[in-house]
């Protein structure tokens, strides 16, 4: 079983974003990078597709150079190797870019399963997975909070508004997954050690045969105007001291819902 | 007029709420049309006449309903190349999402997602997102020719009946489902049953985050909800951690509630959780981290603990009813 896991670097999610005025794109000087959380789980759920039966993990990205920071994290986690597809002409692609990107960089691979998260914490268009599937020509099952692949199918929980749907689709697949589908393992001592000598390739525009055909020269949207939204006015903040819950008690009552 | 096409999920023949917001703001665009698929599409041409779709496309196949995305995608891709129009609409649903984002990149066009609102600009298109938990509203515009598809998501637009909608002109689709490409098949569908009213509809929502410490604290949330007729809702971190059902989730990957009165209760307030609620009218707030950002948001916040509150709120909400 050989899975392809495709990984984000983002902007530390905790610390609030920022866009550039000029530019109206995300800043990312002066701020933690870090591998996507959502993109932990679908590590963790590579990593125990292989644990189960022999194979391999692969990491993809696209990035900066310094986005092999967060396949290094990968690989410390345990995935055995990583491709960075980084290009300048790349910069600030659209999600169409990407998945062109990761399509064109793993054509020569063989794969079963390639997962994603199901949306980057910072864009969360939450397209590219579906527009890689379909490049590709696989089948995508999405939202997953269960995985099991067996006998050449893979089955899915997906997630619906009431509950979940089982679905299944023949391998090769591509799988979105959800932060509830496993608890993301934290990199012990010797797997951030092991993960300096582990081989990460990095290709450019020019060697997955993408020159002109992705990132700035493939742009399919802009971004024109960021204005502050209409902020919510904050109200009043009470400490409680033994009276908050009939202070809120009287304020349902004064909202007539009780 | 420009062509403005709304892809109407339906469930057994009526259409998702979501589709009627979205032809709601498709007729403003230009004229509206519906594309619906699955057993009983048919019969939901009428509601889709009523909130503006002038002409209603449908196709029963069962396929639309057991195989995710790509048949829809086929036949829409079918579709746009023979009537070409100008701007097609998804909710940010589940299939929503993986059908709009697998045709564009069928057709190599615009696909602009977690949209709130969409205008004409200069003869094209300008949509409007929220970033960052709705602190800033960005505009984008398509660079491409050829349909722009664009993902709204759920309860950004309200709902109406077009006024004088006339009955739609139905165009029966009947070309084969190509089953020569691998897919993903709905094998079964399990339901998690929630008691009380269902999340999107509820006046009222009880929402619990990571700090109520353990799942079994849910259950003091759930008898306050009953006090008070309202739903129980959950942020991100507690569905992940397994304590409620995906089902329950409010945010940016849950739903998008829009309730008279939102009640958070140990939910710090990330950005991924309040883009989801933040269009509540009230937002009454209970934390014991007086920068929890939840704060900032609300009309009423009480620092303290929710262990301790919340049950002397639901004896204060039993006493005040009897009276």
């Amino acid at each position: 079983m050989n899975v392809l896991v495709c990984v984000k670097q983002i902007p530390d999610p905790n610390a609030p974003g920022k866009l550039d005025p000029q530019t109206k794109r995300l800043v990312r000087e002066g701020v933690d990078l870090v591998l996507d959380p959502g993109d932990e789980h679908g590590v963790e759920a590579g990593l125990q597709l292989v644990e189960k039966d022999a194979g391999e993990v692969t990491v993809i990205s696209m990035g900066p150079p310094k986005a092999v920071d967060a396949i290094r994290r990968a690989l410390a986690m345990g995935a055995n190797r990583g491709i960075l597809i980084t290009d300048p002409a790349l910069e600030n692609s659209d999600a169409i870019s990407t998945a062109r990107a990761i399509a064109a960089a793993i054509k020569d691979l063989t794969y079963d399963v390639i997962i994603c998260g199901t949306e980057s914490t910072d864009g969360s268009s939450g397209a590219m997975p579906a527009q890689l599937a379909e490049l590709l020509g696989l089948p995508l099952l999405s939202f997953a909070k269960k995985l099991e692949v067996s006998q050449g199918k893979a089955v899915i929980d997906r997630q619906t508004d009431d509950g979940y749907d089982v679905v299944e689709a023949q391998l090769p697949a591509v799988v979105t997954v959800t932060g509830g589908i496993n608890e993301a393992r934290y990199p012990a001592l010797r797997g951030i050690m092991q993960a300096k000598n582990k081989d990460v390739k990095q290709v450019g525009l020019s060697e997955i045969g993408l020159d002109g055909q992705a990132g700035k020269a493939a742009l399919t949207q802009e971004v024109v105007e960021a204005t502050p939204a209409e902020a919510r006015k904050a109200g009043e903040v009470v400490e409680d001291k033994g009276e908050g819950a009939k202070r809120v008690a009287d304020f349902l009552r004064a909202l007539k819902v009780i | 007029m420009p062509g403005v096409w709304v892809f109407a999920e339906t469930v057994d023949g009526v259409p998702k709420p979501v589709v009627l917001e979205l032809l709601t703001k498709a007729r403003s665009l230009g004229d509206a049309a519906a594309i619906a698929l699955g057993p009983g599409a048919s019969k939901s041409a009428a509601t889709l006449g009523q909130y503006g779709a002038k002409k209603v496309y449908v196709h029963e196949d069962p396929a639309f309903r057991d195989v995710l995305a790509t048949p829809a995608v086929d036949v829409l891709a079918r579709l746009v190349e023979t009537e070409q129009p100008d701007l097609l609409i998804f909710g940010m649903t589940y299939d929503g999402r993986d059908v709009a984002s697998r045709l564009s990149a069928r057709l190599g066009t615009a696909l602009i997602a977690n949209a709130t609102d969409v205008t004409r600009k200069d003869g094209g298109w300008a949509i409007v997102s929220p970033m960052f938990g709705g602190s800033l509203l960005v505009t984008t515009v398509p660079k491409t020719k050829g349909p722009t598809l664009v993902l709204v998501r759920p309860k950004a637009v309200a709902a109406e009946p077009a006024g004088s909608a006339g009955a739609p002109e139905v165009q029966t689709l009947t070309d084969p489902v190509d089953s020569s490409k691998p897919v993903a098949r709905v094998l079964r569908r399990e339901t998690e049953k929630a008691s009380g009213p269902k999340l999107e509809d509820a006046t009222i929502i009880v929402s619990g985050g990571r700090g109520l410490g353990a799942p079994e604290n849910f259950k003091m949330l759930d008898e306050l909800a009953a006090e008070l007729g309202a739903a129980v809702g959950a942020s991100r971190a507690v569905v992940d951690a397994g304590w409620k059902p995906y089902s329950f989730q409010i945010g940016q990957t849950g739903k998008t509630v829009k309730p008279t009165v939102y009640i958070a209760l140990g939910i710090s307030g990330a950005m991924q959780h309040t883009v989801g609620m933040k269009g509540a009218r009230t937002i009454i707030a209970i934390n014991k981290d007086p920068e929890a950002p939840i704060f900032k948001l609300a009309d009423l916040g009480v620092v303290g603990d929710v262990h301790k509150i919340v049950p002397q709120l639901i004896q204060e909400v039993r006493s005040r009813k009897g009276k």
